[in-house]
């Protein structure tokens, strides 16, 4: 079998173009940084009679900007489409081969664009994140990643963890006989692994932990940063103190400390886990308290399905005491996940309180504090709801950010099966033979920086959305 | 102002004693110290001799009272064997113990003797300290004004096509790690395989077989070239930059939507003129005490690369000091962390007050 090369067939003809295309955008890029320089770049105004001045130089050079651009794009996509349709990896070119690869999470992200678009103006904010390119654009990448983590055993072409010999640090493409698939589309990594599956299996490995570790540092923010802005004062201080004492440590002397094999063994993580999966249930608990005391019957109903639920996955989570068996969590993974949620929560405790203080001067608040509201409503109901706006951003900038301590943390080491297919020890077992072999490390780096780039674009997007209100 | 440098100044002490008693206590548990007692005697040492070991060599009692004797607050320890030798915190084997002082901690100057340099701490630190304190000064240098100067373009005329290129810049740079934009970059220009060094070997640029960058910066501890030194600042400030210059991007829209912009303007002041003299002074108050509270992340790059690039600086010598249980020298190492990091939160409260005329501490 033969090696594969990037394009294919259709890149005969597409490659090409994609070059004119490219040194077009770059040739107009220059012109108008001169232009604009050299004071060419006047806008395009209408005269005294109505119609409209030649463009000037500077505005032509814009407009060569955007269609090389799109000619480049265009050409981009066609090559993707083109390897697509194509029946074997041999026409359809590494490129090619992969888009097919894809082929599940084409599909779920086409039905999600097209379902969210048509009811777009049914969906509150989530629906108008589809008025901004950047919000689309943001939450098509994250989506993308979402699904590839989801149909993960779909898009594989080899088992992530076998070795096939003779295919070790093999560039991009390269043919392996011995398999059922027949090649290794990025190439094969220093234990002779497909580079390409490991990346897809590593998304699950990321987002098996990051939106869960941010949910949970939310809890722990939203249930401390409410009521230090709110009341104030002993409380606020003594909070605040702690906060800043976590803030200023050093994040890789933190995790070097926290995660370790040695300090399973003393049990501090298992404190840690203990003291910081409660928030979650006193957080729902006193939700459902402050709001439906005066009517016994469904505030039992609610509490007490709110402790079961989540006593039951406490003991399991925590102290891996689950009398069911259902929830558990592998003593590394805890150990994990109890660090990043640690050092997480600290800064959305200062993002909460700030806007508690912002808000509780607002006349809603005082109008609920006349009518005798408990604090704890007013805080829950009335507060938090306000301040969502803000919250929901730094939720996705704050997955990003946790999705780089992940990575931080695979990247020495800590915490992870020394084989796991996480993109940071990805990366760090990629980079020792950087010099020579530089694709097994690039994979998973581009990766992780297109997902971390698409949730902070979504951010962007939400932000500019909410705003609008 | 006194009073209010003085309280924060108490702060500070305050949240240094905790945070470095908390390292303390982390870098003493139980198994951390047999596993000292594994590295230190042998590792063949049954589990009594290990007590044994740990006991004699002064990590037993309480844990107050040895971070006390760390502090220089406490009595060091002492402890004498049936052969009649003593031995303690404060002396050698064979030095006459009656002699020595008795307390010899951080008040003292005592760093302790670092197990993996098998020097003392201050000696093997001070260094490796010089070498971060230049890669710091290369990456600020770099970073400060590119970032100061993305920020005020994009923020002069927010919507505009510059800015819209800029901040997509920006969130592209804030959305790259120090691991991943190492990699990057030197995949792309420090590797004679890929990237652009074959190509321009092939134009003959640059000499074939060699690479337009160094890939690693070990050789720039004595001598620091451009060749050698750019990769891993770069790799630093590119994370910081996009960060930096989104907040001033922000600051600056918020100061030219202000009233005393729009006079100037319809005054006929030329645009220019408005940013230069009436904008940037006020735009520039906010991004100060960020590039201060951005030390602290600087810390976190300086370890990522210079472990990616193989400089033996602070970042290396954390590194180094965690992964062999070298308990004093990790001390010494968060010691230097924290003080860094509380005092440029200070540098940074005290300097907005000072740049900030609204604001008047009484």
């Amino acid at each position: 079998m033969d090696t594969l090369t990037w394009t294919g067939t259709a890149g005969r003809v597409l490659l090409p173009a994609l070059q004119v295309a490219s040194i077009a955008l770059a040739v107009a890029l220059v012109a108008k940084l001169l232009f604009v320089l050299a004071r060419l770049d006047g806008p395009r105004l209408p005269g005294p009679d109505g119609t409209t001045t030649a463009r000037s130089p500077g505005d032509l050079a814009s407009l060569a900007i955007r269609y090389s651009f799109f000619a480049a794009l265009a050409a981009i996509f066609f090559m993707l489409v083109a390897g697509a349709v194509m029946p074997s990896p041999v026409g359809a070119g590494i490129l090619g081969a992969m888009a097919i690869r894809f082929w599940p999470v084409w599909l779920a992200l086409s039905v999600t664009f097209v379902v969210s678009v048509r009811f777009r103006r049914k969906l509150g904010l989530y629906g108008k994140l589809f008025d901004s390119t950047v919000g689309m654009i943001g939450f098509a990448i994250v989506m993308f990643w979402v699904f590839t983590a989801i149909f993960a055993d779909v898009i594989i072409t080899h088992d992530p963890f076998i070795q096939l010999s003779g295919l070790k640090n093999k560039p991009p493409g390269i043919a392996a006989p011995d398999s059922p698939y027949g090649w290794y589309l990025l190439g094969g990594d220093l234990l002779a692994r497909d580079v390409f599956s490991r990346m897809v299996m590593g998304a699950r490995e990321v987002l098996k932990i990051a939106p869960a570790a941010t949910m949970f540092a939310f809890m722990v923010g939203i249930t401390l940063g409410l009521p230090a802005g709110y009341f104030g004062g002993r409380l606020d201080a003594f909070i605040s103190f702690l906060a800043n004492l976590v803030l200023a440590f050093p994040v890789i002397l933190l995790f070097y400390l926290l995660v370790t094999p040695e300090i399973r063994v003393t049990g501090i993580p298992v404190v840690l886990a203990a003291l910081l999966f409660i928030f979650p249930i006193v957080f729902l608990t006193v939700l459902w308290n402050s709001r439906f005391h005066t009517d016994p019957m469904k505030r039992n109903r609610y509490v007490g399905v709110t402790l079961v639920l989540g006593l039951w996955a406490y003991s399991g989570l925590a102290f891996n005491m689950d009398p069911l068996g259902i929830w558990s969590m592998q003593p590394n993974m805890l150990n994990v996940f109890v660090s990043v949620v640690f050092v997480n929560s600290p800064g959305v405790f200062r993002i909460v309180r700030g806007l508690a203080m912002d808000i509780k001067t607002r006349d809603y608040v005082a109008a609920g504090q006349t009518r005798g509201e408990s604090p704890w409503y007013i805080m829950l109901w009335e507060i938090l709801p306000n301040a969502r706006g803000p919250l929901i951003v730094d939720f996705c900038l704050r997955i990003g950010y946790t999705t780089i301590l992940l990575g931080t943390l695979g990247f020495f080491g800590l915490g992870v099966s020394p084989d796991s297919p996480d993109w940071g020890s990805t990366i760090d077992d990629g980079r020792k033979l950087l010099n020579l072999f530089p694709h097994p490390a690039l994979a998973p780096a581009l990766a992780l920086m297109s997902l971390v780039l698409g949730l902070n674009l979504l951010a962007d997007g939400l932000r500019e959305e909410s705003l609008k209100d | 102002m006194g009073l209010f440098v003085l309280r924060r100044l108490g702060v500070m002490l305050l949240t240094a004693l905790a945070l470095t008693f908390v390292v303390f206590y982390l870098t003493n548990l139980q198994p951390n110290l047999e596993k000292l007692a594994r590295t230190e005697g042998s590792v063949r040492m049954t589990d009594q001799a290990v007590q044994d070991w740990i006991a004699q060599n002064g990590h037993s009692g309480s844990v107050f009272a040895r971070y006390g004797q760390w502090l220089g607050i406490v009595p060091g320890w002492t402890y004498t064997d049936e052969k009649g030798q003593t031995r303690g915190r404060c002396f050698e084997i064979g030095q006459d113990a009656a002699s020595a002082p008795s307390h010899c901690g951080l008040l003292q100057g005592n760093w302790g003797f670092s197990t993996f340099f098998k020097k003392p701490v201050a000696e093997s630190l001070v260094g490796k300290l010089a070498a971060t304190g230049w890669l710091m000064l290369a990456v600020m240098l770099v970073m400060v004004p590119s970032s100061l100067l993305l920020g005020v373009l994009s923020g002069m005329r927010e919507g505009s096509a510059t800015d819209r290129t800029l901040s997509t810049f920006s969130i592209a740079s804030t959305a790259t790690p120090e691991y991943v934009s190492g990699v990057i970059l030197v995949a792309l220009l420090a590797t004679a395989a890929t990237g652009i060094s074959p190509i321009l070997a092939e134009y003959g640029l640059i000499e074939p077989k060699k690479t337009l960058f160094l890939a690693s910066a070990t050789s720039a501890m004595d001598d620091i070239t451009f060749w050698n030194f750019s990769l891993p600042v770069l790799t630093i400030a590119l994370y910081g930059i996009g960060y930096i210059a989104r907040m001033t991007r922000a600051s600056m829209t918020e100061v030219m939507t202000q009233q005393y912009i729009r006079t100037a303007r319809l005054k006929g002041v030329p645009f220019r003129t408005v940013v230069m003299r009436h904008a940037l002074r006020n735009a520039l108050i906010a991004p100060f005490t960020v590039i201060m509270l951005q030390f602290p992340w600087l810390l976190n790059g300086v370890v990522i690369v210079e472990s990616l690039f193989n400089y033996k600086g602070f970042g290396w010598t954390l590194v180094q000091a965690a992964s062999n249980n070298d308990i004093p020298l990790l001390l010494a190492c968060s010691v230097v962390a924290v003080v860094v990091v509380l005092l440029t939160q200070l540098i940074s409260d005290i300097g907005y007050v000072f740049l900030n005329p609204r604001i008047r501490l009484t």
